[in-house]
């Protein structure tokens, strides 16, 4: 085992192949701890890690939050809502306020795309990017390649479909590197106003039509339609996104073979894919939630490694 | 660097041989025992100890299993090196269990000290004991001692003892590295 080449995970892009790697390994050992009665290592009893959202979130701030706690570090958790980011403190004064109580890590969510990177210019302290903007989303892209591993046996190979949103969505981008990196076969799918131009550029096939996706895929990946980022109209109706880009159980069962699952959540129920189709067999949504933690025990713990 | 042989094939032989007639001088039919190999190079004398009690002794259905003590280490980030994990496979429950932590070299303690938290994880055992292979004299940092050794080695600091095992290094024998 050797030490990843990054000092801050801020988007996959930055990583190798066999930091990838790496990274799942580690996680197989931490996904075995936190299957134990006593799902508690001391490693990082002495690093204080702060998680600062900017922005909501539910599975991502608790995975993180667990991860840090069963590797024993000390958390400290901020939310913009409740901060004096209302009073007008800038990012960097924010987030050096925090270190300077010593804080080791800092776990971000931000609004604006290279919020990570920017920070990582400015602070002392390892950075780890929980999502920023319509960027990056690293760990998400991370345990959802590492459940593809688990599911299939490798992610090399494999065909896989990013059915939504691809245009506002920082988890599209972030698998888009990782599948490809560990070289799978990418197709993006969604209405044409929510495919990024030259998106082709990534090394990904485009497919508006949902049904020829689904037969040509291992695993599709579908996207929630994130309502809250659409400025202007994209599609008519919801209606007519989902009778178009929705997946029912018929559908999954009138193709060739059979497909897996994935959904990074929240899930819109009957929008993007119908309850049926999310608590099916095929569905691994909640072995993604339970990666998550092992995969963000992973990140932190190796990166952690390097603080000297 | 030189290296000497500190014990050949046939010595660790009839060592293995006198430390599997230990233990069962003291566990019997080892019903509510389990051995824990710690990782990495205590899995082979774990294996090898269960072996020779169950084929040469009979006795029937050994618990072992093997221990990972990587995260529970105290020299994380301290050194040069970053630690490696490896596999913990215990498909058991030590509650209540005497545990005997197997591992071929003892020297500061350190893995060990490790070890006994690590087993906290899989519940509270009755009692645990320690066997090592070569047991490094002087050279603690904690208070901690074998229950059952192998042979005991006065060492320097500067030297480093070396077990090989057939299975993993194509040969049994240890040798006394001097760098």
């Amino acid at each position: 085992m050797g030490e990843l080449s990054v000092n801050h995970l801020l988007g996959i892009k930055y990583l190798n192949e066999s930091d990838i790697e790496l990274i799942f390994e580690t996680a197989d050992h931490f996904k075995e701890v936190i299957n134990r009665s006593i799902k508690k290592v001391p490693s990082l009893r002495d690093i204080t890690i702060a998680n600062i959202f900017f922005e909501n979130s539910t599975r991502t701030r608790l995975s993180f939050e667990l991860a840090e706690k069963r590797l024993s570090a000390d958390v400290i958790n901020f939310s913009a809502g409740q901060s004096s980011v209302k009073k007008g403190e800038t990012l960097i004064d924010t987030v050096n306020n925090i270190l300077s109580m010593k804080v080791d890590m800092v776990v971000m969510r931000h609004p604006n795309p290279g919020a990570g990177i920017f920070l990582s210019k400015h602070v002392k302290a390892a950075i780890v990017n929980a999502g920023d903007g319509a960027h990056e989303h690293p760990t998400q892209a991370l345990l959802d390649s590492y459940s593809i591993r688990e599911k299939l046996g490798d992610v090399a190979g494999k065909n896989v479909v990013i059915v939504g949103d691809i245009l506002h969505s920082r988890v599209a981008l972030s698998n888009i590197f990782a599948l490809k990196l560990q070289g799978a076969n990418v197709k993006v799918c969604g209405p044409k106003t929510l495919l990024p131009k030259y998106i082709e550029s990534l090394g990904v096939g485009v497919e508006t039509n949902l049904k020829k996706a689904l037969n040509w895929c291992d695993v599709a990946n579908m996207l929630r339609i994130q309502n809250e980022r659409l400025d202007i109209s994209y599609f008519p109706t919801t209606r007519e996104y989902t009778q178009q880009f929705g997946v029912n159980k018929a559908m999954l069962n009138s193709l060739d073979k059979e497909i897996v699952i994935m959904h990074p959540g929240p899930i819109n129920r009957g929008v993007e894919i119908t309850s049926d189709v999310a608590d099916s067999k095929q569905s691994i949504i909640l072995n993604q939630v339970e990666n998550g933690v092992a995969i963000r025990m992973a990140v932190i713990y190796l990166l952690a490694s390097k603080i000297k | 660097m030189s290296q000497k042989v500190l014990l050949s094939s046939k010595e660790i032989n009839i060592i293995l041989h006198r430390l599997a007639c230990q233990l069962l001088e003291n566990h019997l039919d080892f019903k509510n025992t389990v051995l824990i190999g710690i990782q990495p190079r205590g899995i082979f004398l774990a294996s090898r100890l269960a072996k020779i009690l169950g084929e040469e002794y009979g006795v029937k259905d050994i618990n072992l299993g093997f221990l990972d003590i990587t995260f529970y280490r105290d020299d994380f980030r301290r050194g040069e090196k970053p630690l490696e994990a490896n596999k913990t496979k215990i498909d058991f429950l030590v509650e209540d269990k005497k545990v005997v932590f197997i591992d071929d070299v003892l020297y500061t303690g350190r893995s060990i000290r490790a070890a006994l938290t690590a087993i906290q994880s899989f519940g509270r055992p009755m009692e645990i004991e320690l066997l090592t292979l070569i047991d490094r004299r002087f050279s603690r940092h904690l208070p901690i001692q074998p229950n059952y050794r192998g042979r005991q080695v006065d060492a320097i600091n500067g030297e480093k003892v070396k077990v090989m095992w057939e299975e993993n290094d194509g040969e049994d024998v240890i040798y006394l590295v001097k760098t």
